[in-house]
């Protein structure tokens, strides 16, 4: 080959690519319109009077669809809501948005796309939402699990403390060896209250064990997740429950014939031996709610935490291995937690260090509860960069 | 801090997860050796991961999955050949390129394979071994593949410094200019080498994502890509030292989550970057002294070579 022919082929090369690259950009955006508009729309066109345009909603995801799990539940509220609206509203979403300064160009995408109800499904899209915010007044931002407001920003959570805890029962009464294991994600309030729960939980039924906790420092790692199943396991953990966003842990578990928790969605067939139940996050009441809000122009902000009395949580497809008391017990919180007569964070309850953190009979208060940053009685090793 | 009855499990899972590594490390040696570096390593592993996870998930057949994870690997590697070796493109760019691109692919290829599992494997039993009292647990539970990686390693270095084939590689990857001048033909056997070492992160792709995590997730190897090629030049281009960094490298993770277990705090961001810091210190060694370098890295590596220039 001579040079010059070389460098004719190279040049070739490289405009092809880019004209095939230019093509790919310009003819796929991940648009999903709600199914009903499409044959809608030349009927509405004709219409002496015009049909007032759907009401665009972007969603941002931090994950994939297909980790089974945070994400995937998003994205199952999200059918939700095109089903329950129909042409009223389209959705799209935009998936594996990292948290930080790419996020910030992907809402004023979106924004620029038309979209005048945003949703941001993780706690590190705060900054970014709250710096686009001021300048897209006419966009409505839902941000999970935040905990900062501005004027068109509120924030919505989901009381996961009540699924763990819920499982925790199931898991006290299932373990042999009587240690358990969670698989921590990142060491923010939410994760320590739900590795908390998860041992009260376990407490009220098994007053022996105890909780390991192995954190991975990420949302979402599968192959570490596995790692750090797999060390909980050696640790003698023979009941896992997780925080991280995959099945991972789930499936290390069945590899290895111990039991797990499916978490935020729904993941029995991901582990039929190893699966005691699922705690899973259903966000479409809320997501419902925000939409009617929105098209009724009774938007406004501030913040709801949302938990089993609301629909948002829930424990399903709880195993047949689980004995028929331990299922009454479980019914029995969810309805005291439906009703308000049953409380879990409701004192004695004394931190890891002795110390007691709940007085006899006191409730604590969302407050209370969004500052956990200790472990209770139970849980053993330290909270990372914590007390 | 490591109880007694802990230890032969922690020893097990490091084999496990130190296997991962060694197949991609030890391919990326068979390069280095022929002075190609090639960065596309994770990009290569992620490919490689799907495409024996798919074959797994459709044929039931875990070797022809391994099999599949080697052929993507090898093509991959072939297509990087032909731009590095023929096109005498930077090997640097054309690498990271690979590597970007494997992501990309794997993770749009794969989406429908999220939500597919594998059916539980055996447990391995090797004749009587596994039932030894601390040496049972601890070596003679693996998965075959991790006592094929061993035995990959003793035939690497009897290959590399005992036959002439190696010798010829090595010849390659220290001057190629000689090699040509000798009439051996160079780019030829950097392609090899650049498709055997395909492969062998192929290998490690597929054992990933069929027998260490028997799951697909878009990115699902999680820069064990780059910690093989650290691996590689920490473990100065030698075959055994590699298969123990890999060992060092994979236990150092899974003693840090047992450490946290035990209830020891120990940061697991500084622990992250060990394998890092450990291959800088190794490059700063021995880049001091000239001889030490020439003695240690193949001279051509990286750089390209052009037949007739």
């Amino acid at each position: 080959m001579t040079q010059l022919s070389k460098r004719t082929l190279l040049s070739i090369a490289g405009w092809s690519t880019l004209a095939a690259t230019a093509a790919l950009v310009g003819c796929g955006k991940k648009e999903e319109p709600a199914p009903a508009p499409a044959p809608a729309e030349p009927a509405s066109a004709a219409a002496p009077a015009p049909k007032a345009d759907p009401l665009k909603i972007s969603f941002v995801y931090v994950g994939s669809i297909g980790d089974g799990g945070w994400t995937f539940a998003h994205d199952n509220a999200r059918k939700a809501l095109e089903k329950e609206f129909g042409d009223k509203i389209s959705t799209s979403y935009v998936e594996n948005v990292p948290e930080g300064a790419d996020a910030e160009r992907v809402f004023r995408d979106q924004a620029g796309q038309g979209a005048k109800l945003v949703f941001g499904t993780t706690f590190g899209y705060m900054e970014p939402i709250l710096k686009v915010a001021p300048e897209l007044k006419d966009v409505k931002f839902e941000h999970a699990t935040g905990f900062k407001t501005a004027d068109n920003v509120r924030t919505y959570d989901s009381r996961t403390y009540e699924g763990a805890y819920m499982a925790g029962i199931i898991a006290g009464a299932m373990t042999k060896s009587n240690t358990l294991g969670v698989v921590g994600s990142v060491p923010i309030p939410e994760v320590i209250r739900n590795i908390n729960s998860f041992t009260l939980g376990a407490q009220s039924v098994n007053p022996k064990i105890k909780t390991k906790v192995v954190w991975v420092n990420e949302w979402l790692n599968p192959p570490k997740e596995s790692e750090a199943a797999t060390s909980l396991i050696n640790g003698g953990a023979d009941v896992l429950m997780q925080n991280t966003d995959s099945n991972a842990v789930l499936k290390t578990a069945e590899s290895k014939g111990k039991y797990a928790f499916g978490w935020d969605s729904d993941m029995t067939s991901y582990g039929p031996q190893a699966h005691l139940a699922s705690a899973v996050i259903n966000w479409a009441p809320y997501y419902i709610k925000a939409t009617k809000d929105t098209l009724e122009g009774t938007w406004a902000t501030g913040g709801v935490w949302w938990g089993v009395k609301e629909g948002a949580i829930d424990i399903v497809s709880i195993s047949d291995k689980v004995p028929a008391e331990i299922k009454t017990k479980v019914e029995t919180v969810k309805a005291g937690l439906k009703d308000g007569t049953f409380s879990i964070w409701k004192g004695p309850i004394v931190g890891a260090d002795g110390k007691e953190v709940l007085k006899a009979d006191q409730v604590a208060d969302d407050k209370f509860l969004s500052g956990i940053t200790f472990y209770v009685k139970g849980v053993e090793g330290k909270v990372p960069g914590g007390k | 801090m490591v109880s007694m009855d802990a230890l032969p499990l922690l020893i097990a899972t490091t084999l496990s997860a130190g296997t991962v590594l060694a197949f991609a490390a030890l391919g990326l040696l068979i390069n280095e050796r022929a002075g190609i570096l090639n960065l596309g390593a994770e990009g290569m592993m992620l490919v490689a991961a799907l495409a024996g996870f798919a074959t797994a998930v459709h044929t039931g057949n875990d070797w022809i999955a391994f099999a599949a994870g080697m052929g993507a690997g090898a093509l991959m590697a072939a297509a990087f050949g032909v731009l590095v070796i023929w096109l005498n493109t930077n090997q640097y760019a054309t690498g990271l390129a690979l590597s970007l691109f494997g992501t990309g692919f794997s993770a749009f290829m794969g989406i429908r394979y999220t939500k597919e599992t594998l059916p539980a494997r055996p447990e391995w039993n090797y004749a009587g071994l596994s039932h030894l009292e601390f040496a049972g647990p601890a070596l003679f539970r693996q998965h075959p593949l991790v006592y094929v990686a061993i035995v990959l390693t003793i035939a690497l270095a009897w290959f590399l410094y005992r036959s002439r084939a190696g010798l010829v590689l090595r010849a390659v990857g220290e001057s190629p200019e000689s090699a040509h001048a000798l009439g051996y033909p160079v780019r030829r056997i950097r392609l090899a080498a650049v498709m055997a070492g395909g492969a062998l992160c192929g290998l490690s792709g597929a054992y990933i994502s069929v027998v260490y995590t028997p799951l697909w997730v878009e990115g699902m190897v999680a820069g064990k890509g780059w910690i093989a090629l650290a691996l590689t030049t920490f473990a100065t281009w030698r075959p055994a030292r590699v298969l123990l960094g890999a060992y060092l490298f994979g236990g150092v993770t899974m003693l840090q989550f047992h450490l946290q277990g035990e209830g020891v705090d120990v940061p697991s961001q500084i622990l992250s970057m060990l394998p890092y810091l450990a291959t800088i210190v190794v490059l700063v060694l021995i880049s001091r002294n000239a001889a030490w370098i020439r003695v240690n890295m193949p001279a051509s590596l990286g750089k390209p070579f052009s037949p007739g220039s």
